[in-house]
């Protein structure tokens, strides 16, 4: 056991996707399908999370349509199509609220670092030091890559993902997304804190000695730097990144912050946690551990059964059981309390929660699994930091190119 | 014939040396709290729209980062996304570059903001190429600086066929007849000589069809890639002659793309000074000037045109008797460092024996840039005759204080045009077109023209 979750207990986050994570949430009487690319809808999402001291919330993102099928485009109209960028709808929503994490994903199979960093960074700035990030590949999505017309990739189908051809393949996306982390966080150093000097007396806004170039060279691009954007409010915003295997956990180990996983149990917890530590050791990882998250999927009601009868009738509309990388959850919300805090034991420091609908789900989160936690003791019953990086008890980490 | 009326957008003050930060009130250029100001300020005084530049290397002099002017700032689509938080009207203007960026990903991200801000996004599509740039980017594919148009134009008309890739009505959402999107909502194909991408764009139609567009260069192409394309253009030519001729120049250049006059709003960048009286707002403006070019400022610059090292030379003393060097270059990632440094350097030395100018007095002179001082009232009198005499449709302003810059010009000389009935009292629409007066783009090809062609 590693114990870094502390006196406030558990961590929680949620996932914001569309109207929830079910393929048939936007047919729920509870949803808001007309308003899913407005503002107010994200802006009362973010309200109702922050309502409920969560640690984070995480925007998904994608440079394509969603589809059903994993590894190519479907020509579904029934199910929710189309999403607006994540960092700008994070932005949106940090002049909206005060304290919670904001955490929007990036693709970094197709963008470019240097924007990445930058955006995120001025993120930091809106919120006032709420900001994280997760780096996610493309993945199975390749077909994406024909909106970028950059780069073409092999013919290919799921089996082949567990081919020497398909393993490798994804190893090098995941290498390319490593080199993205670096340049990414090289980029928030490149300024140390006190860079700006304004001396009148010699007319230099700018010690430029404390500017630094990060001529980063790899595989895939090479970077020269300085940013143009100042070291952000956090220092390094959060990075976080979700992990289904050993590869993507030596990613995490190497660049994020924060490692969400998807258990199926509490034993599965148990050998993940392991695995993740492991990573740890074979990438060498100093500082703080990562932080580890499990992801459920979470249908919650008050009434016992109703969730599941619930998330029963969105499968029948959508013609499919809901299936999930993650666990998925329906039930109420002591009962959600009672899974939690059996898994944390597993050595977990929280969870990341993806709501089946939304906004319902959320309320569910917020106004019923909470008040549960806080009457055991286990959660937070006010933020008791600004940033996001405090509320996770890491520090402001020091600059890797400040001499002093 | 009624008079015409005015647009404003305000600068925000931001990097490099129009801005002031040796003065007391100059507060951070990267804070957020900064931008909310300005914006709100702008607002306030019912302003067309809010703009940022962009700029994607630290200036470098000599091999050196450039350490004089302010330097740092965020990413532009971040902060007015963050802003359409805090604002309800106001345009959100954002500076994004068509060399070092890809066409799906800008036209979403411009198209989110859209969104977001109910229709108050627009796009300064502009085209810097160079390879000292091109250093921060994986494309590290820099452009010939003559094919930076022929992008920039391939790339605006491939982000207009994704926001076309939507029609209005694509976006079903209607759960009883579980009908979410219509068939082939954002399916599209473009193959040409910059770009050959095609797929599903995956954001609906922006509400206002498309963002606005703004051109902001000089150039003969940079002025027909504006006519053929562009909605706004931020220019240079802030003064009264300079204005009428290129007013003149680009309006005549509309009518062979089936453009009319008002299609095409010009807007040059302007600075200010207000003074209780003529005299005190000149003599703010020269301290300003002053404050502007500081000694060690002025030597930069000339060094930026002699292509030599001038730092032994005396600020206070005469132009420099060498030579320029006009095959070194020691200033980068800056747009405006081209034409004929020779000649350049051959006027200045004789406007500085004329007047008698040391090197400081030169600069201050050379680079002039306050298009109206006065007072309150004077001010106003002269706007509006740049306006009504075809100078111009209006002015982007840039203070020279961050975040107070604007304070004055929306408390005294904005009150007066509205008098004047030259400005607007109160928004009249909700999104920037209104603000405008431009009209809302067709769809230029739907799908199901697209598929019975
Ligand atoms: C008023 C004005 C503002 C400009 N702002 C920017 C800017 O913020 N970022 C940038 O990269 N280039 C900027 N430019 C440069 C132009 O986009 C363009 O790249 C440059 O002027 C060269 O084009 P040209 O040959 O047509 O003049 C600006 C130009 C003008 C005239």
């Amino acid at each position: 056991m590693t114990g870094t979750h502390t006196m406030t207990g558990l961590h929680l986050a949620v996932a914001l996707a569309d109207a929830g994570w079910h393929p048939a949430a936007w047919r729920d009487p509870a949803a808001r399908p007309g308003a899913l690319f407005t503002a107010r809808y994200w802006a009362g999402l973010a309200a109702e999370a922050e309502r409920g001291l969560l640690d984070l919330l995480t925007i998904e993102d994608s440079l394509g349509l969603q589809s059903s099928d994993p590894v190519a485009p479907d020509d579904r109209t029934d199910q929710v199509r189309g999403r607006l960028d994540a960092v700008l709808v994070a932005a949106r929503l940090a002049p909206a609220t005060s304290r919670i994490g904001l955490v929007p994903t990036t693709i970094t199979t197709h963008t470019e670092p240097f924007h990445v960093s930058i955006g995120i960074a001025s993120l930091d700035y809106a919120s006032r030091g709420r900001a994280g990030w997760r780096p996610q590949v493309a993945g199975a999505r390749l077909s994406d890559a024909a909106h970028f017309g950059r780069r073409t990739f092999p013919e290919f189908d799921l089996p082949w993902f567990a081919t020497p051809d398909g393993k490798a393949f994804s190893a090098e996306l995941f290498g390319e997304a490593a080199d993205f982390v670096e340049v990414v966080r090289r980029l928030w150093d490149s300024w140390e804190d006190d860079a700006e000097i304004r001396d009148a007396a010699t007319g230099r806004f700018l010690d430029r000695d404390k500017l630094h170039y990060i001529d980063f060279e790899g595989a895939h691009f090479s970077v020269r730097g300085p940013s143009i954007t100042p070291r952000p409010p956090q220092g390094q915003p959060l990075v976080t990144a979700l992990a289904h295997d050993v590869g993507p956990y030596e990613f995490a180990a190497r660049g994020a912050d924060v490692v969400y996983i998807t258990p199926h149990s509490r034993p599965d917890a148990v050998t993940i946690v392991a695995q993740v530590r492991e990573a740890e050791r074979t990438t060498g990882r100093v500082g703080e551990p990562l932080r580890i998250f499990a992801d459920l999927v979470v249908f919650l009601d008050d009434v016992p059964g109703a969730a599941l009868a619930r998330k029963a009738r969105l499968d029948e509309l959508d013609g499919a059981a809901l299936a999930s990388d993650a666990e998925i959850f329906a039930g109420t919300p002591g009962e959600l309390a009672d899974l939690l805090l059996d898994w944390r034991d597993a050595g977990l420091d929280g969870f990341r929660l993806r709501p089946g609908v939304l906004p319902s789900d959320l309320e569910g989160i917020a106004r019923g699994l909470v008040p549960v936690l806080q009457g055991r003791g286990a959660f937070r019953t006010a933020y008791e930091t600004t940033t996001l990086r405090g509320h996770l008890g890491l520090s402001r980490p020091a600059n890797r190119y400040a001499t002093a | 014939m009624p008079a015409k009326q005015i647009h404003l957008a305000a600068h925000f003050p931001g990097v490099n040396n129009t801005t002031v930060w040796t003065d007391p009130r100059s507060a951070s250029q990267i804070d957020f709290g900064s931008f909310v100001h300005l914006a709100e300020t702008a607002e306030r005084g019912k302003f067309d729209f809010f703009f940022l530049a962009e700029g994607l290397r630290l200036r470098e002099m000599k091999g050196r980062i450039h350490d004089l002017d302010v330097a740092g700032r965020p990413e532009s689509l971040t902060v007015l996304s963050a802003l359409s938080a805090v604002t309800t009207r106001l345009g959100l203007a954002a500076t994004v570059n068509s060399t070092f960026n890809e066409p799906y990903e800008v036209a979403r991200r411009l198209a989110t903001l859209d969104h977001l801000s109910g229709g108050r996004a627009a796009w300064n599509v502009v085209t810097s190429w160079d390879a000292f740039t091109g250093e921060n980017f994986r494309r590290g594919g820099y452009l010939a600086e003559a094919d930076r148009y022929t992008r920039a134009a391939e790339f605006l008309h491939t982000a207009r066929e994704l926001w076309d890739s939507w029609t209005g009505g694509d976006l079903v959402a209607d759960p009883d007849e579980a009908e979410f999107i219509r068939p082939g909502a954002g399916a599209f194909a473009h193959r040409g000589a910059q770009f050959d991408i095609a797929g599903r764009f995956n954001v609906p139609r922006p509400p206002q069809g498309h963002p606005v567009i703004i051109q902001a260069g000089d150039s003969y192409e940079g002025r027909e890639f504006a006519a053929a394309d562009a909605d706004v253009i931020f220019s240079r030519h802030g003064t009264l002659e300079d204005g009428r001729a290129f007013y003149k120049d680009v309006k005549s250049r509309l009518a062979r793309y089936g453009r009319r006059p008002g299609d095409l709003k010009i807007m040059p960048a302007v600075t200010y000074v207000l003074g209780d009286t003529e005299e005190d707002a000149a003599e703010r403006a020269t301290e300003i000037r002053r404050a502007q070019v500081s000694p060690q400022n002025a030597i930069a610059f000339l060094e930026g045109y002699w292509g030599r090292d001038l730092s032994a030379y005396d600020p206070d003393g005469p132009l420099p008797d060498i030579e320029p060097d006009l095959d070194e270059g020691v200033s980068k990632g800056r747009a405006q460092f081209r034409g004929d440094r020779g000649e350049t350097v051959r006027r200045w030395r004789e406007l500085a024996a004329e007047r008698g100018l040391s090197i400081r007095e030169l600069v201050i002179e050379a680079t002039a840039r306050q298009t109206f001082v006065g007072t309150a009232r004077s001010v106003a009198d002269r706007i509006d005759e740049f306006v009504q005499t075809d100078a111009a449709d209006g002015f982007v302003f840039v203070p020279h204080l961050t975040p107070g810059g604007l304070d004055d010009l929306v408390e005294h000389v904005v009150p007066l045009l509205q008098e004047k009935g030259v400005f607007r009292a109160d928004y009249t629409g909700p999104t920037l077109r209104d603000h405008l007066g431009l009209r809302v783009p067709r769809v230029h090809s739907t799908r199901s023209e697209r598929e019975a062609s």
